[in-house]
């Protein structure tokens, strides 16, 4: 129950910090660090609008994207307290939890025919599938290293099987920070804030959902964020640290990680379209790198 | 052989009767022998008189700084077909487009014969926005994407459609033609002289210095005042804190497309000194109520000098070491180069004038070749690059920006030590403008050259007036640079171009 309160309370304040960032960054003041919340809640009460050549599958979207991103919540765990559920293989759960949301979103953003939000999700899907791989590369790694299949048991063991645990740590907390970027619609690979349709990649896909539904994906949005996060958080907080220094820890290094999204995203262009796939190749082919490390510290070859 | 053509310079006034009127054959022959001695159209128009239809064209000589005009004449009926110029000289099929929406004149053989704005007096009430001929390709694996008219940004309305062969833009047509102001009818149906005054300030509100300036140098011409040296200088200054404010607000523009706030926060705070100065001058921020005829409101000042020196201090002391970075970012580099690649041979094809020319190697600044103002006794230098894509645009916007800058501070101490009383703008009673007489004018506003002409009748009244902003030229250039290119990188082309959607459809 520790790691899905502390996700929650992280996901009410990491959004609005990384907004904080940039605006300090830019010389502007910036909103206040819950105004990402205060939006959703003016978004919370007003009604949907739902277009006449849309179906039912579009009205699923914002709802079962919610739904998947906070059952995926219930399997991450804090550092060694165990998560709400936990399961040998729940990671591949994990994984498909968020994949199903995403899919969902996809053909509700199909579904209204919009030549934009066409090309939106044909990006989407495209750059997921060349994600997907670098997590589960990365996450069968830290599983062989390990030798368990769950994501408690891996991040409980993760500190004390080898001292090689330290530079494993340092590379997947690279891989799940830059997978957490793709994911997340961040720079390089998109720019959520920017207001031309045909640059975008997620935020065009949810261009017709408006009011209450829009509300949803962005708390959705705001989860799946900090849930990413913790993951690769949770590969740097020591165990033997009493509970209050981890959770305090955690909060610091979440914070720091917005900034640091805050930071990128101020002094850098973003990428190409084209050169994202290579990007986020890149990340997999890192995952690469650390399979082979675990395989040579088992004594595999 | 007699003068085939009549020849004028820049801000000059000719009777119409000295104007050679010639056969469209001899015309077609003349205008082609021209412009393949290198000159290019900078306006190309009719207009109706009684029963007859007169065309005249002007073709800006760039090496001599000359202007010729031609004429030629047919009886205005429906119907009417002449042989189309654009099949030779490309660059005035829309000034033939424009012709024939207006007048219904048929160019037969006209590569492109589309109607160019739905002005509300066309000739032909049938042909509607709603069933606009667009370019189509009969294929199952490509898709249209149709943008606006209405703009993500909510700016002015404009279409473009897209045939895409999946990420990948095969052809981009623009379709323009949503406002409908009536500025060209408005210059006649209005007579008052502010009235006229105010309307061109406002055919494009960003450029209203270079519009503005462009009328009132041609009514000056027409009435023969000299508006004297000082008046001149401060005209110039305020054309050049236009270019400056809006290469400033451009290199900002472009950066938030590629999501590079820094340079985009930096160049976007510093055109509000530029622009706030220009209000602090006339009371606008765009510099409306400056250029008068025959004379100034808002006379400078040594107060107003010191402070622009100041200014320009800021501009040059922020703008430098942020381009220095910017084009030193390896994430800008990749997204700016090569991109939107325009080549030399298109630009000319199309005509493309001022920044959309220079940027691809064509040198065309009126600055330059046709003097005007201030430009006449202190020359400015003039920019040219290459590459042609979206980072020779921003390349040059800050070239362009630095050399205003310098500009702006030599013709500012030139003004502190020379400069004399400039007299109130001249009343509109005691203006007699030249009679049967045309007169042409050309200004490099920051975009390009923005070209007005006007005829006028046996009592020295304005019987038709023309205005060309270079958006008229380059909005081809904006398609032809989304050819095979990335739909995903039109935005950041769409503004590294910043046309004007209003010049163009007036």
């Amino acid at each position: 129950m520790v790691s899905l309160l502390i996700i929650l309370i992280c996901s009410l304040f990491i959004p609005g910090i990384i907004v904080k960032t940039k605006a300090l960054f830019s010389g502007r003041k910036g909103p206040g660090v819950f105004q990402p919340w205060l939006d959703i809640i003016r978004l919370l009460k007003k009604g949907s609008v739902y277009s006449s050549v849309s179906s039912y599958v579009f009205q699923l979207g914002a709802t079962t994207y919610l739904a998947s991103v906070i059952v995926a919540a219930l399997v991450v765990p804090f550092d060694q307290y165990p998560s709400v559920i936990s399961f040998p293989g729940d990671f591949v759960m994990f994984a498909y939890l968020l994949a199903l949301g995403r899919f969902l979103i996809i053909i509700s953003a199909l579904d209204v025919s919009s030549g934009f939000e066409g090309m939106g999700a044909n990006r989407e899907a495209f750059y997921s599938l060349l994600a997907e791989p670098a997590f589960f590369i990365l996450m069968g790694s830290l599983a062989m290293f390990t030798g368990y299949t769950s994501f408690h048991d891996i991040y409980s063991h993760l500190h004390y099987a080898d001292r090689y645990a330290v530079i494993i740590a340092i590379i997947s907390g690279y891989v799940l920070a830059n997978f957490t970027l793709v994911e997340n619609s961040r720079l390089p690979v998109d720019d959520p804030l920017t207001h031309l349709e045909l640059t975008m990649v997620h935020e065009v896909m949810v261009l017709d959902h408006s009011g209450f539904d829009l509300g949803l994906i962005k708390i959705a949005n705001n989860l799946k964020l900090v849930l990413l996060n913790t993951l690769s958080i949770n590969c740097f907080i020591p165990q033997d640290w009493p509970v209050a220094l981890q959770v305090i820890t955690f909060l610091l290094l979440q914070t720091v990680f917005a900034a640091g999204v805050g930071y990128v995203e101020s002094f850098r262009a973003r990428n190409k379209m084209a050169m994202n796939p290579q990007f986020i190749l890149s990340i997999s082919a890192i995952s690469l790198i650390l399979i082979f490390v675990i395989i040579i510290l088992n004594n595999k070859i | 052989m007699t003068a085939v053509s009549a020849v004028i310079r820049n801000q000059g006034v000719i009777p119409l009767t000295r104007i050679p009127v010639v056969s469209y054959p001899e015309f077609i022959r003349v205008v082609d022998e021209l412009m393949t001695g290198g000159l290019h159209c900078v306006n190309y128009f009719a207009w109706a008189e009684g029963d007859m239809l007169k065309f005249i064209i002007c073709l800006a000589n760039d090496s001599d700084g000359t202007i010729h005009l031609l004429m030629h004449k047919s009886p205005k009926r429906t119907g009417l077909q002449l042989d189309a110029l654009s099949l030779q000289h490309y660059q005035l099929h829309i000034f033939e487009r424009e012709i024939s929406e207006n007048f219904g004149v048929d160019f037969t053989g006209h590569p492109w014969p589309k109607p160019v704005r739905y002005a509300w007096n066309r000739a032909d009430q049938s042909k509607l926005i709603n069933n606009y001929p667009f370019y189509k390709i009969d294929s199952d694996e490509l898709h249209e994407v149709g943008v606006g008219p209405i703009h993500a940004g909510v700016i002015e309305p404009g279409h473009f459609r897209f045939l895409c062969n999946g990420e990948t833009v095969l052809h981009l047509e623009i379709q323009l033609g949503w406002q409908h102001r009536g500025v060209e009818s408005l210059f006649l149906t209005k007579p008052g002289l502010l009235q006229r005054t105010i309307l061109s300030e406002s055919i494009a509100s960003d450029t209203s210095v270079g519009h503005s300036l462009a009328f009132v140098s041609l009514l000056e011409s027409l009435a023969g005042i000299n508006p004297g040296e000082t008046l001149e200088m401060e005209r110039t200054l305020a054309l050049e804190l236009e270019r400056i404010a809006m290469h400033l607000g451009d290199l900002s523009n472009v950066n938030i497309g590629m999501a590079y706030q820094l340079a985009s926060a930096v160049f976007g705070t510093l055109r509000t000194p530029v622009i706030n100065y220009t209000q602090t001058w006339c009371g606008n921020r765009f510099g409306k109520g400056l250029n008068r005829v025959g004379g100034s409101h808002y006379p400078f000042n040594d107060e107003l000098a010191a402070k622009l020196l100041d200014l320009m201090n800021k501009v040059e002391e922020t703008a430098k070491p942020m381009a220095d970075r910017l084009f030193g970012l390896p994430s800008f580099l990749m997204r700016s180069e090569s991109i939107g690649r325009v080549t030399e041979a298109q630009t000319r094809l199309i005509g493309a004038v001022g920044m959309a020319a220079r940027n691809a190697g064509v040198a065309r600044d009126i600055r330059v070749t046709h003097p005007f103002a201030s430009y006449r006794n202190h020359p400015i230098e003039s920019q040219t690059l290459t590459q042609g894509d979206v980072w020779a645009r921003m390349m040059l916007r800050n070239l362009e920006l630095n050399d205003s800058v310098y500009y702006v501070r030599d013709l500012t101490r030139t003004w502190m030590d020379t400069h004399e009383p400039v007299s109130v703008p001249a009343e509109e009673k005691k203006l007699q403008l030249a009679a049967d007489s045309f007169a042409v004018s050309l200004v490099e506003g920051w975009r390009g050259e923005v070209c007005h002409c006007a005829v006028t009748g046996s009592n020295g009244a304005i019987v038709h007036y023309k205005v060309k902003d270079p958006s008229l030229h380059n909005w081809m250039a904006l398609a032809l640079s989304l050819r095979n290119l990335e739909i995903s990188d039109f935005p950041i082309n769409n503004k590294s171009y910043n046309l004007s959607y209003c010049g163009f459809d007036l």
